[in-house]
């Protein structure tokens, strides 16, 4: 007797996906090297059918499926929106992109589509293995897609290096795994809780087990001290894969971590706050005040992505439902204007991406003044400006720090400094975003380089994009209530 | 609830007609110019329809609009214009046009794209004033940089990128912490709506410890003061002034500065009193500071643009003093000091750029003799500079006699620094008046030089005109800010501390309190005109 139909409702979406990447796979021989292109449509075909049949899994909501492993709430569809979303934009958005650098498809898209799927069980896992095995699931499908520029020498260092460290992270997390099960004696997330809240608090070795798993998870976030992978990585990676990292798996491991510390480890806040405050003003200020060296794009959004995570980890400190909240409005906003952002730069950057160079976009407002206008409005979100998403999950950021502040916390002087930090990071950002649309628009091109024209799959990806930022910076209310419902339903 | 839909209109009709903009061909600047003239013309023609609605012996807000706009939290679109802010709206519709008409031929790249920047920058400009949501203010004077950093960024001088950058960098540093304060106070209220914050604080519904009113008010002081820029915040402003272009330093100087010392009129003050008025004294000093050393610096610059940025500094110190002098007549000087500064700081800075247009440079050495071959934009230069510095009759006097007669009320010693900066602006002023205009001419270039055209003629007539008739006008304008002026400092007042000067000067004070008899108190400022 297998688990009942129902709980495969509940992962509809992964199966789709995956079901998909396999047939992928098997078609990938018999399709003729001149129509590969074919392959690029079976993977939009599946990101769309997946990303639609979490309609199907929506019906089911608030259920324990698969004994308990796996949980379906509304915080966990929220999730699986946002990465399916993200992953049916980032097949189009390689669509020509494979085509142009002359690199293979079939297996490309198969492992994005297994990628998503790793994330979705990530987000909702109710079970720590499960969890591990989500992480593993998307990780390993990441290493491969790293250096799937199989003969430029920087790819393959991207590969090697979040190979490396990336096992090296996943070990520390299982090995936290294995260390809260030893104290605690389960590894389901609400069992967890209930132990622990018996023994107020916990020992030494789970303590020991929460700070392994932090370091796993601080690592697929890329926050400070577990972040000198990114810009490395983010680098050398195809310019559409690093748009995926960039948003995707942080927003799968942001999940697992509000899931599991929000839930299993909640009365243990007292211990992990610090941790949680220190990574958040650390990865502020390092991010942030080392993009603004950086004079190559992809690592200047690689810095920046770790200022992020730095953002989304104050709103992490308050445990409340609120900032929970704030997280996931952010992660829309983040993951639509990253996106775009990099698969703009990817379009930008020409054959064999040589065009990275901030002085490369001087004048390209006046060759190309609808990319500059996109470019320039995902990085007026970045910095927060008002109109734009980016802006209101800001807001939701601070408006979640100080609430939690102002309800007697004991750590209220300590949020109010998270706000103010957070406040003074917002300007810092502002130059180095300022600095590319001062090239864009304030400097005159040095040659009479012309990017190219824009393929189709491209553009309809910068303006769902472009529209989405907009869209959710005037009018965030229904992703906002989506929001405070999938974070009510955490607990 | 809803009287109109007025102030949409006039906030919404430059953002209109900069979306029309965009359907014209790029190189069709006939039109392009035709049209931002039109939108901006309109604009202010329909701004006027305020001043026929408006109630003079109303003391809140009039033509208020007020929509839900987001949900959770709860934003509101509110708009509502009172007496403190609809000369400002005013101001912000008569300078737009003016802008547009002295970049008429001065701008002749992407001419498309600087006519909507300034549209844009107008709706931002109007829907700071206009806003009484906390959240709406702060999205309009977030957004508004945006414009402003371009046509800077763009349309400007040699170093137009480092001041660009910079002009904004500062802005954004101030605000971002007001922003911090602003969603303090909507975490105590659980509104963002102007009106509902203060009458809670004014209620004792919510209650700020002197600590945490302290450190909300300095957030927002300052974002504010660095706008104004109050010193030693100022050091953006020479920057920015000089690389802008003259559309972009006539919109900096008319209403971008005073979107600060509105602020502190609008936010700092009726929010948090008796913070205001336990720092009034070290911000008075700061201004005090600012009239002499803005006067000062300016004296010894080379170049013309910069001279004239350095005298904003110290006739907005002026306005700041006039603030936190803290009675009806200095805050009624204040305001009224922030739009001749409006239109004589701007006018100024017209003339830099006709001058500009014809030689492309500012240095005053590179000048000398100009009466000669241009007599009547040297006529208008010497009426406007006197117009800055005070000589009664124009506007400038009525300003600077106001905040200089309420700040006397208020300390002897202040009122008497800052009128020596009075006497510092008519040296300043007349001695560049004196190094460019007259003498022999100095350099061949400048023999032949064409006196203002027909277009920069009306331009400066316009100017001039208004500036006479503020002169000589002043009870039109100043009857519809006495109102909301007395207001304010009554509900200062009821929320002070005991022992602070407001219940105190109060009582002895020789100017009755408005409130108290509203008759005597405008019979005096009338007489005050008169003079």
């Amino acid at each position: 007797m297998g688990p009942p139909i129902i709980d495969y409702y509940c992962l509809a979406p992964e199966i789709v996906a995956s079901a998909f990447g396999i047939l992928l796979m098997l078609l990938e021989p018999f399709v003729p090297a001149a129509r590969k292109s074919l392959l690029g449509r079976v993977a939009l075909l599946g990101a769309g059918a997946a990303l639609a049949s979490i309609l199907v899994a929506a019906r089911y909501s608030s259920r324990l499926a698969f004994y308990e492993l796996i949980r379906l709430d509304d915080f966990s569809l929220f999730l699986h929106v946002i990465i399916f979303g993200i992953a049916l934009l980032a097949v189009l958005a390689s669509y020509d992109y494979l085509e142009r650098e002359g690199l293979p498809q079939g297996e490309f898209y198969a492992l994005l589509l297994f990628a998503a799927t790793g994330m979705g069980i990530m987000a909702g896992a109710n079970e720590l293995v499960t969890a591990f095995v989500g992480l593993e699931i998307s990780s390993i499908a990441s290493y491969v897609m790293a250096g799937w520029r199989r003969d430029v020498l920087k790819s393959n260092e991207s590969a090697m290096k979040y190979f490396l460290l990336g096992s090296f992270a996943t070990a520390f997390f299982l090995y936290g795994v294995a260390m809260v099960y030893g104290s605690m004696g389960t590894t389901f997330l609400d069992k967890l809780n209930v132990a622990i809240s018996a023994v107020h608090g916990g020992g030494t070795l789970l303590t020991l087990g929460m700070g392994m798993m932090f370091v796993g998870l601080g690592f697929k976030i890329a926050t400070v001290p577990f972040q000198v992978w990114t810009p490395d990585v983010y680098e050398g990676a195809p310019a559409p894969v690093t748009a995926l990292f960039a948003s995707a798996p942080k927003a799968a491991a942001l999940a697992m971590m509000l899931r599991i510390f929000y839930t299993a480890f909640a009365d243990a806040g007292d211990t992990w706050f610090w941790a949680v405050w220190i990574s958040a003003v650390l990865s502020m200020f390092v991010g942030n005040i080392a993009a603004l060296v950086q004079t190559n794009v992809k690592r200047m959004l690689a810095y920046s992505s770790i200022a992020h995570a730095g953002y989304l980890m104050v709103a992490f400190a308050t445990h409340t439902e609120i900032g929970v909240a704030a997280v996931l409005f952010y992660l829309v906003a983040y993951a639509l204007v990253k996106l775009g952002a990099f698969v703009t730069v990817a379009h930008l950057s020409g054959r064999g991406e040589r065009r990275l160079d901030v002085d490369d976009y001087s004048g390209l407002a006046t060759k190309r003044p609808l990319t500059a206008a996109c470019l320039g409005l995902y990085l007026l979100s970045l910095l927060g400006l008002p109109l734009t998403a980016g802006f209101l999950g800001k807001l939701y950021i601070f408006d979640a720090t100080l609430r939690a502040a102002q309800a007697a916390s004991p750590y209220k002087e300590w949020l109010v400094w998270l706000a103010v930090l957070l406040a003074v990071n917002s300007v810092i950002a502002a130059y180095y975003y300022l600095r590319v649309i001062m090239a864009m628009y304030f400097r005159e091109s040095k040659d009479d380089w012309v990017p190219e024209p824009m393929p189709r799959a491209v553009a309809i990806v910068l303006l769902i994009t472009a529209a989405g930022t907009l869209y959710f910076g005037i009018f965030p209310g229904a992703v906002m209530n989506f929001a405070l419902q999938g974070a009510f339903s955490l607990r | 609830m809803n009287d109109g839909y007025l102030l949409s209109v006039i906030t919404f009709l430059p953002v209109l007609g900069s979306a029309a903009l965009l359907v014209l061909r790029a190189d069709d600047h006939v039109w392009i110019r035709r049209l931002a003239l039109a939108t901006t013309l309109a604009t202010f023609g329909i701004s006027l329809l305020l001043l026929r609605g408006f109630n003079p012996q109303e003391a809140g807000f009039q033509f208020r609009e007020h929509y839900e706009w987001i949900q959770s939290p709860p934003i509101f679109y509110h708009l509502g214009v009172d007496g403190i802010s609809l000369w400002l709206v005013l101001l912000t519709t008569f300078i737009t046009p003016i802008c547009v008409l002295c970049s008429w031929e001065s701008i002749r790249t992407r001419l498309k794209e600087f006519f909507l920047m300034l549209l844009v920058l107008e709706t931002g400009m109007i829907g700071v004033f206009l806003s009484l949501d906390l959240f709406l203010f702060f999205v309009f004077w977030e957004v508004m940089l945006v414009p402003m950093y371009f046509l800077i960024g763009i349309w400007g001088h040699e170093r137009r990128i480092y001041a660009a950058i910079k002009f904004v960098l500062y802005t954004m540093a101030g605000s971002i912490l007001m922003l911090v304060a602003i969603l303090w106070l909507y975490n105590l209220s659980g509104t963002f709506d102007l009106r509902q914050v203060h009458t809670m604080l004014q209620m004792g519904q919510i209650v700020l410890p002197m600590r945490t009113e302290m450190l909300l008010f300095g957030a927002f002081f300052l974002a504010f003061a660095i706008k104004v820029p109050l010193f030693p915040l100022h050091t953006w402003l020479p920057d920015a002034h000089v690389e802008a272009p003259t559309a972009g330093s006539v919109v900096l100087a008319g209403v971008l500065l005073k979107m600060g010392t509105y602020g502190l009129l609008r936010f700092c003050l009726p929010l948090f009193p008796n913070a205001s008025v336990q720092l009034a004294p070290y911000i008075a000093t700061l201004a005090i500071i600012g009239i002499i050393y803005g006067a000062l610096v300016s004296m010894v610059q080379p170049d013309l643009k910069k001279l004239i940025a350095y005298s904003s500094v110290s006739h907005l110190g002026f306005v700041v003093l006039g603030i936190f002098a803290m009675n009806t007549i200095s805050i009624e000087g204040a305001i009224y000091q922030m739009l001749n500064h409006g239109v004589s700081t701007g006018g100024l800075f017209l003339v830099a750029g006709m001058l500009y247009d014809r030689r492309h440079t500012h240095l005053l050495s590179e000048f000398g003799g100009l009466a000669t071959p241009m007599p009547v934009l040297s006529g208008f230069y010497l009426y406007i500079c006197l117009s800055s510095l005070g000589l009664p009759m124009l506007n400038g006097f009525v300003g600077e006699f106001l905040i200089l007669l309420g700040t006397f009320d208020r300390s002897v010693v202040w009122a008497a620094f800052a009128a020596s900066g009075v006497i510092l602006s008519a040296v300043y002023l007349l001695w560049s008046y004196q190094r460019a205009f007259y003498g022999d001419v100095t350099h061949e270039k400048n023999r032949a030089l064409p006196d203002a055209s027909r277009r920069e003629r009306l331009l400066l007539a316009v100017v001039a005109i208004v500036i006479l008739w503020m002169g000589i006008g002043s009870p039109m304008f100043i009857s519809r800010m006495e109102r909301s002026t007395a207001n304010l400092i009554n509900q200062m007042n009821q929320r002070s501390r005991p022992g602070s000067f407001l219940a105190t000067t109060d009582a002895k004070s020789s100017v009755p309190m408005p409130v108290v008899a509203p008759k005597a108190e405008s019979e005096k400022t009338e007489a005050v005109k008169a003079d």
